[in-house]
């Protein structure tokens, strides 16, 4: 639910948001409404935006210090006294550092345990490598019963965040650092499991995730100019997938791209290529990180180098399409 | 100071002894980790006995205290001494062993009545239980959580993560229960990896700290009756042990760590830890 005094942090004119923002924001307000809910952090609050509920709501705020493990393990330990633990950091502490205690401590027992990782994807810049997690959702994905979900803009983060704190079991929300253009407006309705269709088309379907959702949008939108229709789908919810709207739309155009700022192993891409050679065979075309490791330079300099820029994308796109 | 009775510990010398010989009677099926299960028994023995607040009939009684076992693969001690306060009925013990049996070789708290959190991958039951400390004080219920850990257990970072963090929040409803009985599946821990001095690792991170042999009742029953030491301070019982305590030819040897039993060994093995019974009880004066 979007509410007004959201609309009033957020969203602003035309200005972008961050995801991490929009979760922050939505997470203090969802504190006020359950008392079950408890923040959990390794001293990045003021980066992964927890701080807004840290602020509000000290004493169900706990700062576990740099330790990660520790936090994933707390966080599985309060959700068995009936707590529902959001529990931040990077994307790359959250899933590499705490891997084990995820897995063991929280999947494996299904625990209600909400893991909202920041600063994922070489979006992230000039921090670099060390702290741009690429292999994020590969991981999450891979283990049993985790639900992973990966908003585009901070419209879909604040209702993404409303439906993992609804739902009972373990889920991993992949948040960006920079500030993105709104998609969605408030009319807008996220569920697990559902993708959405934003524009329709028959040459080919393309299937985009989290921050580069906007860049698809725009290259969707050129295309179409140029006379080149696109079923474009924003796939925030990896896992489950929308297996019905992917098998529908590969039906219909015989070819698929998929886009998304993590390694083109285990992600978005690596879904959708398990659901159709499985149910409908179709040529699909990751676009991704490569299988390499980021590093440091400005997000638009990254993306260029890296094939995920726009000009890249729509290079990509017609290099396949016939 | 809180005692026992003469009386009191002959019956826990007594129940102590029976897990024993039904842990060798499980071992007729599958191997299992001895060692540490016999090591720690007194301790559970007496935890569940005398110490903890909770109710078999009533096992997920909100404000019950909480025993998590994180050295997991110690569990055939667990099972014995849940089976003899009445969690289950003796039978489920000897389906150990088999497919879709309830007593896994690690503890699993979706099969179980009285296994609290699944725990098998080291270094995992001290947060969980931090975290479960931390939530009786936000929920405003006075409930403890005691956590056993091994030595060899020690050598996890994830241990001293949790230690650092309950002596920060103070978690004096917390006590861990290290069972120091100096060896891991290899060897000797002072060779392969030495977490000691272990009462000063605990201290230095802001913890009460006692020191005790894991095997005398009523040092055990001194140290735990009167948790926490110290106000504002998570307790740690360092519980000095001897790994396999009451199979003669296994005591204090790292080959029984994981021990598979010969079938027909079952009876002698038995026949050892009686007569290691009826020594420890001419010890007990009534």
């Amino acid at each position: 639910m979007i509410t007004e005094e959201i609309k009033k942090i957020l969203y602003d004119g035309d200005k972008k948001v961050a995801t991490r923002n929009a979760y922050g924001e939505r997470l203090a307000e969802l504190g006020e409404i359950n008392k079950n809910i408890v923040v959990l952090d390794c001293d990045l609050s003021k980066s992964t935006m927890t701080a807004v509920f840290a602020k509000k709501f000290p004493d169900r705020f706990f700062n576990m210090g740099i330790a990660e493990a520790n936090m994933a393990s707390v966080a599985a330990g309060l959700s068995t006294m009936g707590k529902i633990p959001f529990i931040s950091t990077f994307g790359v502490f959250a899933t590499k550092r705490a891997c084990d205690q995820v897995s063991t401590s929280i999947a494996y027992p299904q625990l209600n345990v909400k893991i909202c990782a920041t600063h994922c994807g070489i979006s992230v810049g000039e921090d670099g490598a060390t702290h741009q997690a690429i292999e994020d959702v590969a991981i999450m994905r891979a283990i049993p019963g985790i639900t992973v979900i990966s908003p585009s803009d901070a419209t879909e983060a604040i209702q993404a965040i409303d439906a993992v704190a609804e739902y009972n079991g373990p889920c991993y929300v992949r948040l960006t650092r920079g500030a993105s253009p709104l998609i969605f407006n408030d009319k807008y309705s996220f569920k697990i499991g559902k993708g959405a269709k934003l524009s329709e088309g028959g040459a080919a379907t393309l299937i985009s995730t989290g921050f580069v959702t906007h860049i698809c949008l725009s290259a969707v939108k050129k295309l179409s100019e140029e006379g080149i229709e696109i079923d474009f789908i924003n796939m925030a919810s990896i896992k489950p997938l929308d297996e019905e709207l992917v098998l529908e739309s590969a039906s219909k155009t015989g070819l698929v791209f998929t886009v998304e700022d993590h390694n083109i192993i285990g992600g978005l891409g690596s879904a959708v290529c398990e659901l159709l050679s499985a149910k409908h065979p179709t040529k699909v075309i990751r676009i991704g990180v490569n299988d390499k490791f980021g590093a440091s330079g400005s997000p638009a300099e990254l993306y260029a180098a890296y094939g995920l820029d726009e000009a890249s994308v729509i290079k990509t796109l017609k290099e396949h399409l016939v | 100071m809180p005692e026992l009775t003469p009386e009191e510990t002959k019956i826990l010398l007594e129940k102590s002894y029976k897990c024993r010989q039904n842990i060798l009677q499980m071992m007729r099926n599958a191997e299992g980790h001895i060692g540490g299960a016999f090591s720690s028994l007194d301790i559970i023995t007496v935890l569940y006995n005398k110490i903890l607040r909770h109710d078999p009939k009533n096992p997920k009684w909100p404000n019950r205290d909480r025993f998590i076992l994180s050295a997991g693969h110690k569990c055939l001690a667990l099972y014995a001494v849940l089976a003899e306060q009445g969690y289950f009925e003796e039978d489920v013990l000897y389906t150990y062993g088999s497919f879709k049996t309830k007593v896994a070789m690690h503890p699993e708290e979706k099969l179980l009545a009285g296994i609290e959190f699944p725990t098998g991958s080291l270094g995992h039951g001290l947060p969980v239980g931090h975290a479960m400390a931390l939530a009786a004080k936000l929920d405003g219920l006075d409930y403890k959580v005691y956590v056993m850990l091994g030595d060899g257990e020690c050598a996890e970072g994830s241990v001293w993560e949790a230690a650092m963090s309950a002596g920060h929040y103070a978690s004096d409803n917390l006590v861990a229960i290290v069972d120091l009985n100096g060896l891991q599946v290899n060897g000797a821990t002072t060779e392969i990896m030495d977490s000691s001095p272990i009462e000063k690792k605990f201290k230095a991170f802001g913890w009460a700290v006692e020191s005790i042999d894991g095997h005398d009742f009523g040092q055990i029953y001194r140290s735990l009756a009167e948790v926490p030491l110290k106000k504002q301070k998570p307790t740690c019982i360092v519980a000095n042990t001897t790994k396999c305590k009451g199979l003669d030819f296994a005591e204090g040897k790292f080959q029984y760590h994981h021990w598979h039993c010969e079938p027909d060994k079952i009876d002698e093995a038995i026949n050892i830890v009686k007569s290691a019974q009826n020594k420890e009880l001419e010890n007990v004066r009534i």
